[in-house]
């Protein structure tokens, strides 16, 4: 504890307003008594005083895991979808912008996903596609009045086309150097974004984008439609929900088609992939452009949404965080992914009255899931009828 | 089936002059058995045929195509198959997905087809299933479909990675010491499966340590000392052969 608690008592004092050193004690009191709780328990668990509470929740747990497994998936996926349908209609308009996030970096999530978790390659820079969905987007709003809709596919094109243009040099690289050279890329991204004045407008970003327009039938006057702007968080989310569904769905049947079998075959041993027929260049390029797409119609959603974008928005950090929710989540597992989005997006916001020590809190979690849970929180399937699920 | 015909292959790493000059023909319907003490090059002739490492000189053909210069995975669109010395499974799935990913090469159904699983899409993945469900079976692995690959017990991965060869469709296969570290027990079922390979129409070509594998089932031995062939001939002649009692044991 002596380490941490040189570490931590300087950075606690450090506010904004100035230097705060002797409240950090009732700060560390807390950090403390809540390390030696989680000690005692752990202790207890050890021991095995805890099993009158594990025990009850262990078989919870198994028998929920058999209702699983036996309860059809579409009938799992209707009441899951039926949920996210209905939730909008129960929440506030704080919930729904929160609802509205997770589905964003649930695809950003996912696309990230093809690359890490299926082909096995580290990108440090996945938020760039992000960013070339939304300028895409942008620019064609505000200089073509392109509707949101027409755009949408324009933008996976171009963040595909980017994913290309990325990976053709870099992926003839492996492990860490890949890494290294897809952080550059990403970083080349944003630069190009924050000083192409020109074109970008720069720092200052783009102003006037088109919410995503709707046509919806006016009883009022008849049959006619009535054009309307989806500007409200309710409406947005329904957007978002559609494009989450359709990365949901596609993901999943390329996982579980020839060319997800070849990705993780990528993965496994690249050599022994080739050497088995696998095109490992063309494959890897293309799980690049795969989750560019993704990321790109993200990317295209979040210029909607906000009618404003700027470069701020697709640094290093997005990348990380992205990474962070797959890795933390399982990665190569759709289901996991999500959970992962949840716990880095939702949890954040429920512990908001933790304030300025919510980014404490949130190491520390992270650092813990790590421990406990090393293969994310929901690991990807890779025994049993795999391959056979439909 | 197919031939296929090395022709005074010679490979160059550095200053070290892995193989020069190896000529040899593998005829349709045959088990060739390539043998040498340890670092003769044997492995290298699997790596210069799949296309692994490149040729400082000689040529090698396969059914009348020139084979050199091709990248791996057009190599076994041809229809040469190998294994691996060390096994190099993907580990992490399961033993029916391993081989199904082999049969990468003979299939077609792009993206597009896979999102919307397009009816030609669904055939080809029960065609897909249907052919590495049959591999397996073919090498005794029926049963261990669903299991990952890394919890199969040494003896299987093996038979694993042949019936992953196989599932490729191929006309030829190279089989890397595929008696490595088996039992006898387990050397004499692999004896039986490689005489019943031919019966699919596949040659074999195999590097083996085991001489009671390689003189019980090769119909024709080549036998490489560093990097240059010493001598071929059927199991019989070699065992007989001066050159080759001296490479493995001195004068």
């Amino acid at each position: 504890m002596g380490w941490f608690f040189l570490i931590l008592w300087p950075l606690l004092g450090i506010r904004a307003d100035g230097l705060f050193f002797a409240q950090t004690f009732s700060i560390w009191i807390k950090v403390v008594a809540a390390c030696a709780i989680v000690l005692v328990l752990a202790q207890l668990h050890r021991a095995g005083r805890l099993e009158w509470v594990s025990r009850p929740v262990q078989a919870l747990g198994s028998k929920v895991q058999a209702a699983y497994a036996v309860s059809p998936k579409w009938l799992l996926a209707t009441i899951m979808l039926a949920l996210a349908v209905a939730y909008p209609f129960l929440t506030s308009r704080y919930g729904q912008d929160v609802a509205i996030n997770v589905l964003v970096y649930i695809c950003l999530g996912l696309g990230l996903n093809i690359v890490v978790g299926l082909c096995g390659l580290l990108d440090l820079g996945y938020i760039a596609f992000y960013g070339v969905g939304a300028y895409t987007y942008a620019l064609l709003s505000i200089h073509y009045d392109f509707s949101f809709w027409l755009s949408l596919p324009a933008a996976g094109v171009l963040a595909a086309a980017a994913g290309c243009i990325i990976g053709y040099p870099t992926l003839r690289m492996r492990g860490d150097y890949l890494a290294i050279v897809t952080l550059g890329f990403g970083e080349i991204v944003r630069l190009i974004l924050n000083n192409w004045m020109s074109l970008t407008n720069g720092p200052n970003g783009i102003l006037g984008i088109k919410a995503p327009g709707a046509w919806v039938p006016d009883f009022a006057r008849g049959l006619s439609l009535e054009h309307v702007w989806l500007t409200r968080p309710k409406e947005l989310y329904f957007v978002i929900l559609g494009l989450a569904v359709f990365t949901i769905l596609a993901v999943y049947r390329l996982n579980y088609s020839r060319i997800g079998r070849a990705w993780e075959a990528i993965r496994e041993d690249e050599t022994a992939a080739e050497l088995m027929g696998v095109n490992t260049f063309l494959l890897k390029l293309l799980s690049y452009a795969m989750g560019a797409v993704f990321g790109g119609l993200a990317g295209a959603f979040f210029a909607a949404k906000m009618r404003f974008v700027s470069p701020e928005s697709f640094t290093f950090l997005e990348s990380a965080m992205v990474l962070a929710m797959v890795v933390l989540g399982g990665l190569g597992s759709i289901p996991g992914v999500i959970l992962g989005v949840l716990a880095l997006i939702a949890l954040p916001e429920v512990f908001r009255e933790f304030e300025m020590y919510r980014m404490l809190v949130f190491g520390g979690a992270m650092t813990l899931m790590m421990v406990v849970k090393p293969r994310g929180l929901w690991p990807a399937k890779r025994f049993g009828k795999r391959s056979e699920e439909e | 089936m197919a031939t296929l015909a090395l022709n005074d292959i010679s490979v160059q790493f550095g200053g070290l002059q892995a193989l020069s000059e190896v000529t040899f023909t593998l005829h349709p319907g045959s088990i060739m058995g390539l043998i040498g003490p340890n670092g003769a090059g044997k492995t290298t002739v699997f790596n210069v045929i799949t296309g692994v490492y490149r040729t400082s000189g000689g040529s090698a053909t396969y059914d009348g195509a020139s084979i050199l210069g091709r990248r791996p995975h057009e190599v076994l669109a041809m229809g040469v198959a190998r294994t691996f010395q060390n096994i190099r499974l993907f580990q992490n799935m399961s033993a029916l997905e391993n081989v199904m990913v082999a049969q990468h090469c003979r299939t077609k159904a792009k993206v597009l087809a896979a999102v919307l699983r397009s009816p030609a899409q669904r055939r080809e993945e029960a065609r897909i299933r249907e052919k590495a469900l049959e591999a397996l079976e073919f090498m005794g692995l029926g049963d261990k479909a669903y299991e990952v690959a890394s919890n199969l017990p040494y003896g299987l991965q093996r038979r694993l990675e042949i019936s992953r060869a196989l599932a490729s469709e191929p006309s030829t296969i190279l089989l890397d010491e595929p008696a490595a570290g088996l039992n006898p027990a387990e050397s004499y079922g692999l004896m039986e499966s490689i005489r019943r390979i031919t019966t699919r129409g596949v040659n074999v070509l195999m590097v083996e340590h085991d001489m009671k594998v390689v003189m019980g089932v090769c119909d024709a031995i080549v036998v490489l000392d560093h990097g240059v062939k010493i001598s071929e001939g059927k199991p019989e002649e070699i065992q007989r052969d001066p050159a080759v009692i001296e490479a493995y044991l001195g004068n």
